[in-house]
């Protein structure tokens, strides 16, 4: 089997921002990609039946929360936005770093995506689909969600557009639309490679699926400067995403909310966190559909570096925050960050800090961020780390409000812990679903980097 | 072929390429003779089969603008009529706010960009496209086709360009 050869001795992986080359040719990735769609192993199906009964667990617990109602979930005064909106949180965060690599990397003519973006912009449009979830599950009268959107109702009222709880609606649901049609767009010509290489049903879908796309002249010229805009409409579209959603908070006047630098805040926070769930997935699946020579050291590196980056910038923006509430000399935001570091929720305080602030300046070392293991390990902590974010945010903010005697802690039940898990059931199984049946890297991207044979030799 | 239904097969000559430089020279060779109407299949977009074709940049961008506008437009008349069609003020603040609003107009400057985008493609290279030239599987794996419509009596000709350009299968399509 053909593999991609290591880089030249002089250029020390990725730090000239250069593709080590390639040595395999068009044939080759394709046989190679398409060779992943083969026949499920047991370790896949074991994994794929677990996601689906964690699934199960979720839906069984909405089930209750629909026929009961919320008092199930931990919410008591004066905490009512909990567990929920603390997951909401994190899996809209995990999408923005598939947008970043496929749109805004793309824009930057930055080489190293090309073999990731198809996995990262699948597990953002699958994140994306849990994050809609959970304002739904929350708000409690599940079966009348749709009153968030402005459509001519009996008495002609409409949504309060001044309100960030609708720009969410709008941001959302954008973001799921426009991601999930770039994903698709991306798919089509890969699909009909696949098309081209399988045969009977499988075939007859995957033909189905390409719509009629053959690679013709006038489709790659139509289809190229297409994926050109719509990088360049995805690109602002993630920043203003997580903006948004951290304007839900920044836009009230609850102490540890109200700050002006929650918007890349958190856009920086998602990014780390997308990063986080990237690596987690990538690292085994890449084993498991043995694609190892295409996906190497030399991505790993580039990632973890945009995880450093982004860890930094959250690192700063941790900082800041304990000196603008010191600084402001207002006692409400001085006590709800002491309460932080040292109130009764300081266990989920400091894992916030050690997960994210600390643990991702040790890829500073060349040598971490090229070790799997290291690298697997650190991804989980900024899983967690970034969970607990958002937690810290949410609930220590509420449970220590203005008023001193209304102050009280949060229980989450065994209700905030299924739908949690569900979530996570839901989301891999869509993402295990997804990496079987569809090119998980892309091929027409790789192909375009591999430069063609020559008759007369030479370069172009 | 494809969800569109079958379509009638154009006659004329297919050929298959494994070399780029080879591809680009037929392809001129053949805008040379007057072929102009020549389909070239490749797996991935090609510099040099663009630029051996030359054609017009795409018309989609206009596509992108004009769905950007509309949703702009779009964003800031819905929350502006609506707004003022049942007023109501809400934390003191003026009926129509344009701050908060360039929040909705803004998504859907994207979401309309976005869809208008994808729409005029499907429209250009699905429905306006070329229908019934022959095709290959090879053609989405590693080589490079040109389809070249011809009659009869000029099949042997184009033929013998297409070979002579370097191609490494050429065959007659209904």
């Amino acid at each position: 089997m053909a593999v991609i050869a290591p880089p030249p001795p002089t250029a020390p992986i990725g730090l000239h921002g250069e593709h080590p080359p390639i040595s395999q040719t068009h044939a080759d990735v394709t046989r190679d990609v398409v060779g992943t769609l083969s026949a499920p192993s047991r370790g896949y199906l074991v994994l794929l039946f677990g996601a689906v009964g964690l699934f199960l667990v979720g839906a069984l617990t909405f089930l209750i929360l629909v026929k009961d109602g919320l008092g199930h979930a931990g919410y008591q005064p004066p905490i009512f936005w909990s567990v929920y909106i603390t997951t909401f949180v994190f899996w809209v965060g995990i999408g923005h770093a598939g947008t970043l690599i496929s749109a805004i990397l793309f824009l930057f003519r930055s080489p190293w995506r090309t073999a990731v973006y198809r996995s990262t912009e699948a597990m953002t449009v699958f994140a994306v689909m849990t994050a809609g979830l959970f304002p739904i599950i929350h708000i409690g009268r599940q079966w009348i969600f749709y009153w968030l959107l402005p459509y001519p109702n009996q008495r002609w009222l409409w949504p309060n557009f001044k309100s960030p709880l609708i720009w969410d609606v709008f941001a959302i649901s954008t973001y799921l639309t426009v991601s999930t049609t770039f994903l698709i767009f991306g798919l089509i010509p890969d699909v009909a490679a696949v098309r081209d290489k399988t045969t009977g049903w499988r075939r007859f879908i995957y033909n189905q699926l390409s719509l009629g796309w053959q690679g013709t002249d006038n489709q790659w010229r139509h289809y190229s400067r297409a994926y050109l805009y719509l990088a360049a409409l995805a690109t602002p579209l993630v920043l203003s995403v997580h903006s948004v959603v951290s304007w839900d908070f920044a836009a009230s006047i609850v102490p540890g909310w109200h700050g002006t630098i929650f918007a890349p805040y958190f856009v920086a926070g998602a990014i780390y966190s997308g990063i986080g769930m990237v690596l987690t997935l990538i690292i085994p699946l890449r084993r498991a559909l043995g694609i190892e020579h295409m996906i190497t050291d030399y991505h790993f590196d580039n990632l973890a570096k945009l995880t450093l980056l982004t860890g930094s910038i959250l690192f700063y923006a941790y900082a800041m925050e304990y000196f603008v509430a010191w600084y402001s000399g207002n006692p409400f935001e001085q006590t709800t960050f002491f309460r932080r570091a040292f109130g009764p929720m300081w266990w989920a305080g400091w894992t916030m800090i050690i997960c994210n602030a600390f643990v991702s300046q040790l890829l500073w070392f060349p040598k971490i961020r090229t070790n799997l293991t290291s690298l697997f390990v650190i991804s989980i902590f900024i899983n967690i780390g970034m969970w607990f974010e958002r937690y810290v945010i949410i609930v220590s903010s509420l449970s220590n409000d203005y008023i001193p005697w209304a102050w009280d802690r949060l229980n989450p039940t065994w209700a905030d812990w299924g739908i949690l898990a569900g979530s996570f059931g839901w989301f891999g199984m869509w993402f295990l679903l997804f990496a079987k049946n569809f090119p998980i890297v892309a091929i027409q991207e790789i192909k375009e980097m591999i430069p063609m044979p020559r008759l007369r030799g030479g370069h172009h | 072929m494809g969800p569109f239904g079958t379509r009638p097969a154009t006659a004329g000559v297919l050929a298959a390429f494994e070399h780029v430089d080879a591809a680009s020279d037929a392809i001129r060779a053949l805008k040379a003779r007057g072929h102009k109407d020549m389909t070239v299949y490749s797996a991935a977009p090609n510099h040099e089969i663009e630029e051996a074709l030359a054609h017009r940049v795409s018309p989609v961008r206009l596509f992108t603008l004009i769905g950007g506008l509309t949703g702009c437009a779009a964003g800031f008349g819905m929350t502006l009529w609506m707004s003022y069609d049942w007023p109501l003020v809400v934390g003191g603040k003026p009926i129509g706010s344009i701050p908060p609003y360039v929040v909705i107009a803004f998504e859907l400057t994207i979401l309309m960009g976005a869809l208008v985008t994808v729409s005029a493609v499907a429209v250009f290279s699905v429905l306006l496209g070329r229908r019934g030239a022959a095709f290959d599987p090879r053609f989405s794996d590693d080589q490079i086709g040109i389809f070249v419509p011809a009659a009869a009596d000029q099949r042997d000709r184009v033929e013998q360009l297409l070979r002579t350009a370097g191609a490494v299968e050429v065959r007659h399509a209904a």
